[in-house]
């Protein structure tokens, strides 16, 4: 019987199956940030345990707020910091290197096909697009991560959706996931993995890829995961050119973690996206979605494009293009926050940002902030952000505020229109 | 091992999410304890009150993927600082489940046809719940009657339950 990629993963890493279907297995890197590795950290030192398993495999960010925007969150980020130091952590990123995790370390060529990774942090599922088993854990499997350097999972079950067709300009890989979502709806992949694979995603960039990946989440997925590719191998060659003799070298290597052809799935599905339009999310959860032509008009009071969704460069690009010679709407308000240092001088070295600030966005140094409603443009009470964010639960971007999920392409035209509107990039 | 008894509260909506649980906001602590006064801060629904509901219960009861959402196990910790140890609902999302038992707590599910009778026979009324763990079993209080729930459990989980958590269990092992 064939396998599918998480199957192939979890078997290559197999260290024990102590009941039934649990598998406990090695990990390849265990990714850290401040919100959630602190409480671990504390504990590790009450129990006598301040050991790593491995610096090298561990890499740790400042990220969800930063720079500190109080005595608390400075704790946070001296707690992490001086555990890297103590504990050899070479990887650590700090204020004014440091970025929202799953940018930043993908872009550091930290993430490999076939690689195990966890992370307190649920959108962990972002590094499948590499074709990596990718899951965000709690602390205390974070704990036993950092100290041991294995986590428990259920043996992967798998949903595999075939992207077919091909998207109309103007629609992106945001619209693609949202409206997988509100098909699955937020319980739809409780507890499995789901492959994206099909010749739309075959098209995808890698940047494209992990904002599909990242809201696998949303719809209970445990990790998203896309086939490691010639996108792939270009994407990591500039860290691997060591390690092997060629591209093509790399990628059969790579394509170990394909599916086999008779691969035994949970559940199939094909959606073809040629008609797809852009997608917008009008509640409070992620799976209550309908195109942008519906909600045109519904007001808004701050446009946000940033986070680990469609914080990277080709999302910077796409809002510029509709941005260029615009001013925002007076009604509104604009953020934007480029999630990595190398992202922000790339739109610095593109005049990207110079197109966000002549059109009177604030732009913010490389941080999570506003995605979770802790700093850099969280809502009052009963205000509506449109975001390029991936949660929209009530409350998320601050105390009573309310959540529209957008890709980058609209969320600049709705900060130009003042209402949700549909860009013009869009022809549909 | 914990205590998996008391009073129940009753949370009648499906997909309560762990900003719902623990806002984010509240995640500038590093102590479990400075979580307790904010346990389903943003939780809004009819009939539903925090500061009046959930003093002095023990259990809660709910709907279908409970806990979804972020990862943080700031919503299981909330809970146990308030002393809530056992959540019972239809489903839970993978991540929270898997915080509970990591932390010697219970998320324990019933099928359908089980939340529904315990809603439409118990919420509303003063109600305990007692858990038989041997058995694989719940027994109701209310009314002056008791009616009892079987339950399974995998043998993982159990061992989760009894050891105390993960961090034990694996330092003992791996
Ligand atoms: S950008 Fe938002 S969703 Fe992404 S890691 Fe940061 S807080 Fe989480």
């Amino acid at each position: 019987m064939g396998k599918t990629v998480a199957e192939k993963i979890f078997d290559a890493h197999f260290v024990d199956n102590p009941f039934g279907d649990i598998h406990v297995i090695r990990l390849d890197a265990v990714f850290c940030h401040e919100i959630t590795t602190p409480v671990a950290i504390n504990d590790l030192v009450s129990r006598g345990k301040d050991r790593v398993f491995d610096p090298s495999r561990i890499k740790a960010v400042i990220d969800h707020v930063t720079p500190a925007k109080d005595s608390k969150t400075a704790l946070q980020g001296k707690i992490i910091r001086d555990w890297a130091r103590r504990n050899q952590i070479k990887d650590f990123f700090d204020i004014g290197r440091n970025g929202v995790c799953h940018a930043i370390f993908p872009e550091k060529g930290f993430v490999r096909p076939g690689y195990t990774i966890i992370m307190g942090d649920s959108h962990t599922c972002t590094h499948g697009a590499f074709g990596a088993f990718a899951a965000g854990v709690g602390t205390t499997d974070l704990e036993v991560g950092i100290l041991k350097g294995v986590c428990a999972f259920q043996y992967p079950k798998t949903i595999r959706i075939d992207i077919t067709g091909r998207l109309q300009p103007g629609v992106y890989a945001k619209d693609v996931i949202l409206s997988i979502i509100g098909r699955l709806g937020v319980n739809g992949a409780t507890n499995k993995v789901i492959e994206f694979a099909g010749p739309v995603v075959a098209d995808m960039s890698m940047e494209a890829r992990m904002t599909l990946c990242n809201m696998a989440i949303e719809a209970g997925g445990t990790c998203g995961i896309c086939y490691p590719d010639r996108h792939t191998v270009e994407y990591l060659w500039p860290f691997v050119k060591d390690e092997y003799a060629s591209k093509e070298e790399a990628l059969a290597d790579f394509q170990k973690f394909i599916p086999d052809a008779d691969a035994v799935y949970d559940a199939e599905m094909t959606i073809d996206v040629s008609d797809l339009s852009p997608q917008v999310t009008y509640g409070f959860k992620p799976d209550t979605v309908k195109p942008v032509s519906e909600m045109s008009g519904a007001p808004v009071d701050q446009v946000y494009i940033g986070s680990c969704t469609n914080g990277r460069i080709e999302d910077l690009r796409v809002a510029a293009e509709v941005l260029k010679d615009k001013k925002i709407n007076e009604s509104l308000r604009g953020v934007v926050s480029p999630a990595t240092p190398a992202i922000f001088q790339q739109a610095l070295d593109e005049g990207i940002i110079k197109i966000f600030m002549d059109a009177g966005f604030c732009v913010t140094n490389p941080t999570c902030g506003a995605c979770l409603g802790m700093s850099n443009g969280v809502l009052a009470e009963g205000e509506v952000c449109a975001s390029t964010t991936n949660r929209n639960f009530f409350g998320r971007m601050g105390k009573g505020g309310m959540v529209h999920l957008m890709s980058p392409a609209t969320a600049a035209a709705t900060a130009v229109a003042g209402h949700i509107v549909n860009s013009s990039l869009f022809k549909g | 091992m914990k205590n998996f008894n008391g009073q129940v509260l009753f949370l009648d909506r499906a997909d309560i999410n762990t900003d719902e649980i623990i806002p984010a906001r509240y995640l500038t602590e590093i102590t479990k304890e400075a979580l307790k006064p904010f346990l389903l801060e943003d939780l809004k629904f009819e009939g539903f009150d925090p500061q009046r509901d959930i003093t002095g219960k023990q259990v809660i009861v709910t709907r279908s993927n409970f806990g979804c959402g972020s990862s943080r196990e700031h919503a299981p910790w909330a809970l146990e600082v308030n002393d809530i140890n056992l959540v019972i609902g239809e489903s839970f999302a993978r991540i929270f489940r898997q915080n509970m038992f990591n932390c010697g707590m219970m998320a324990v599910e019933l099928p359908p046809a089980d939340i529904e009778r315990l809603f439409s026979e118990f919420s509303g009324k003063p109600a305990m719940i007692e858990t038989d763990l041997a058995n694989n079993r719940f027994i109701v209080r209310a009314d002056g009657k008791e009616t009892v729930f079987d339950f399974s459990i995998s043998g993982y989980d159990r061992a989760l339950v009894e050891a105390g958590g993960w961090v034990d269990f694996a330092d003992a092992k791996y």
